[in-house]
């Protein structure tokens, strides 16, 4: 069975079918590709797999739970943890505070002992801290873990958005165009540190990208986007070489 | 090896606090002990303490929830007057330190359930709903209590909104709430000393809020509501516990007004929309998000124009300059650095010298 199985997913806004009938089938722990030309519907996929926006038609099945109806707060807790196209990380929080902020379901304390610094507090916090920073150190972000998450250079950010999801244990990790705005040294080492989070973490990978060089590269898997319609998908050599998508491609990268 | 005393950069901010306020008090119990301060300056002392109060709960709800409330001085009112009726209905009945104990719980209760009811409908809601639906709240608890007549006597509580005389009371029974004329003989349960220690109890609370799983919960959804909601953060119930806290503690601060007053009178000069204006006046200049800020402005700016009253015509001038002074050094980042870097290197030379 697949961890997650996406039937006929659509919706609208406001005449537009900013995504027709989108169905995708993952299996644990594969790193799956969505890529397409801007405007696609890309991020329309992922705003309505995390419950951000409700679809119009079709089904989420998340290990075999139907989650089509779960707000967004929900579906983390199911198991999708996701990155945003333009970052959003919390900006006045430091570096560990952003990754020790996702971590709130797995540690606990009460209202109570929060405000007194009393019962659990110090040793819970002291656990929080230890396993935040096992997190940062998979992505590099140790040594800056005490700086202010807007101080980051770019790369950094983006970086540490991916650490924050994964700081809520998801079984899928949603990555929306991780290199954007990265120059090629800075690309080809997320790239790296994507492939090794999904084989030391067993984790499943979707990722959003833009550039097709780059996804043939790491992703065993793709559908291809078009006018919100799914153009191919399958095997990444087989897609890439389909002249179908090579002219929608064509068509927009000049 | 020498053993290492380990004490976050967060909590050492947080003892500084204490510090200041408790080196403050004593300061001026000392002006007040050795007769050195006029009485109209000792008048002044218990007021600037639980506005610096109300400073502090304002700012969880401003700059720590990022949400615009305009009127938490209807809280204080809910605080005050809750607080003021169960300490006339057991003054005798209850000794003196325990009653007033326990008129602490009635206000900070009070005014959190209501802080809690008015925040069910506006904090579900993403937008600048909160500050108007908090304005219109304030002026209306007011002038509900501005206009309520109360009493109880044998038969049971009589409530009126017209007159004395349509409570229909029997002589021998009390009067609690004599409508726009208020509340009178509340025992003056509270003092400049218990105000300092309920500012200090206010800054516990919030300043080790601010530093827990809950409190960086609240943070993430000021920074970015979105990414917390896809981190699973429970967005509404944490807006609400904050601004919940928010609330009760500007309740605390009415039960210290209302225990520190001869006449309890629910008029615009104690609770109107101009005195939560005052406060998130005291919380912007003192910095946003900065609860010692918050502590030091409420102070400086509430003593500083009752203390210029002397020099008449250059008051309003004086205050202006002091004003725009407070701004620059709390809002300009050039300033901020610089402050910054100067407690720094102040830090490393008593660490060094502590080594
Ligand atoms: N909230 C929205 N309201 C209206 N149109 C939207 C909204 N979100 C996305 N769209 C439209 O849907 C289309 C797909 O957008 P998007 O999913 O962001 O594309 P991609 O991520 O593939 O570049 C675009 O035409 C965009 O303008
Ligand atoms: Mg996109």
């Amino acid at each position: 069975m697949a961890l997650l199985d996406v039937k006929d997913l659509s919706i609208t806004f406001g005449g537009l079918h900013a995504v027709e009938e989108f169905s995708l089938s993952i299996e644990k722990g594969q790193l799956y590709g969505l890529i397409g030309p801007n405007g696609a519907g890309k991020t329309t996929v992922f705003n309505l797999l995390t419950g951000v926006y409700k679809p119009t038609q079709g089904s989420i099945i998340l290990d075999g739970r139907d989650i089509t109806a779960h707000s967004t707060e929900e579906i983390n807790k199911d198991g999708i943890a996701r990155t945003f196209q333009n970052i959003r990380l919390f900006h006045k929080l430091s570096v560990i505070d952003n990754v020790k902020t996702a971590l709130h379901r797995e540690f606990e304390y009460s209202t109570f002992e929060a405000m007194f610094h009393c019962g659990r507090y110090a040793s819970v916090e002291r656990e929080m801290e230890k396993k935040a920073i096992e997190i940062l150190k998979v992505f590099s972000l140790d040594t800056v873990s005490s700086i202010l998450s807007s101080n980051l250079p770019y790369g950094q950010q983006r970086k540490l958005e991916i650490a924050r999801a994964m700081a809520t244990g998801p079984k899928i990790l949603l990555l929306d165009e991780p290199a954007a705005g990265m120059n090629p040294n800075e690309t080809a080492e997320l790239m790296e540190t994507i492939s090794l989070i999904r084989d030391r973490f067993g984790i499943t990978i979707l990722l959003i990208e833009h550039d097709m060089k780059l996804v043939s590269g790491i992703c065993e898997h793709l559908t291809v986007l078009n006018f919100g319609k799914i153009l191919a998908e399958g095997d990444t050599k087989e897609v890439l070489s389909d002249p179908e998508v090579i002219r929608a491609y064509l068509g927009d990268d000049e | 090896m020498k053993k290492k005393i380990n004490i976050s950069k967060t909590s050492s901010q947080r003892l500084i606090t204490y510090g200041m306020v408790i080196a403050a008090w004593i300061i001026l119990e000392i002006f007040l002990h050795t007769g050195l301060m006029s009485s109209h300056l000792e008048g002044l002392l218990v007021p600037m303490a639980y506005y610096a109060i109300v400073a502090v709960g304002l700012n969880l709800c401003v700059g720590i929830l990022g949400e615009l409330s305009l009127g938490h001085a209807g809280f204080m009112c809910v605080g005050a007057f809750s607080s003021a009726l169960f300490s006339l209905l057991t003054v005798g009945k209850i000794p003196d330190g325990l009653r007033f104990i326990l008129a602490l719980f009635v206000g900070v209760l009070f005014s959190a359930l209501v802080g809690f009811l008015v925040g069910i409908p506006v904090l579900r809601l993403n937008g600048d709903y909160l500050a108007i639906v908090t304005l219109a709240f304030g002026e209306i608890i007011k002038n509900i209590i501005n206009a309520l007549y109360l009493g109880v006597d044998s038969k049971g509580v009589h409530v009126s909104f017209e007159s004395l005389m349509a409570l229909n009371m029997e002589p021998e029974g009390t009067v609690l709430i004599n409508g726009a004329m208020g509340v009178t003989g509340t025992p003056h349960d509270a003092n400049f000393t218990i105000a300092v220690i309920l500012l200090l109890f206010a800054l516990v609370i919030v300043q080790n809020f601010i530093d827990s799983k809950d409190g960086r919960a609240v943070m993430s959804i000021r920074d970015n509501r979105i990414a917390a909601e896809s981190i699973g953060i429970p967005v509404t119930s944490y807006k609400m516990l904050a601004f919940t806290i928010s609330a009760a503690v500007a309740g605390m601060a009415g039960v210290v007004f209302s225990h520190n007053i001869a006449t309890l009178q629910s008029t615009s000069q104690y609770f109107g929309y101009n005195v939560s204006i005052m406060i998130l006046v005291y919380v912007v200049l003192g910095g946003i998000g900065s609860i010692r800020g918050s502590v030091i402005a409420a102070s400086v700016l509430y003593l500083l124009p009752e203390l210029l009253r002397g020099l008449n015509k250059y008051r309003m001038l004086i205050y202006s300059v002091v004003l725009i002074a407070v701004m620059i050094v709390n809002w300009a980042p050039g300033v901020i650095e610089k402050r910054t870097e100067f407690f720094d290197r102040i830090r490393k030379g008593i660490k060094n010298g502590a080594a």
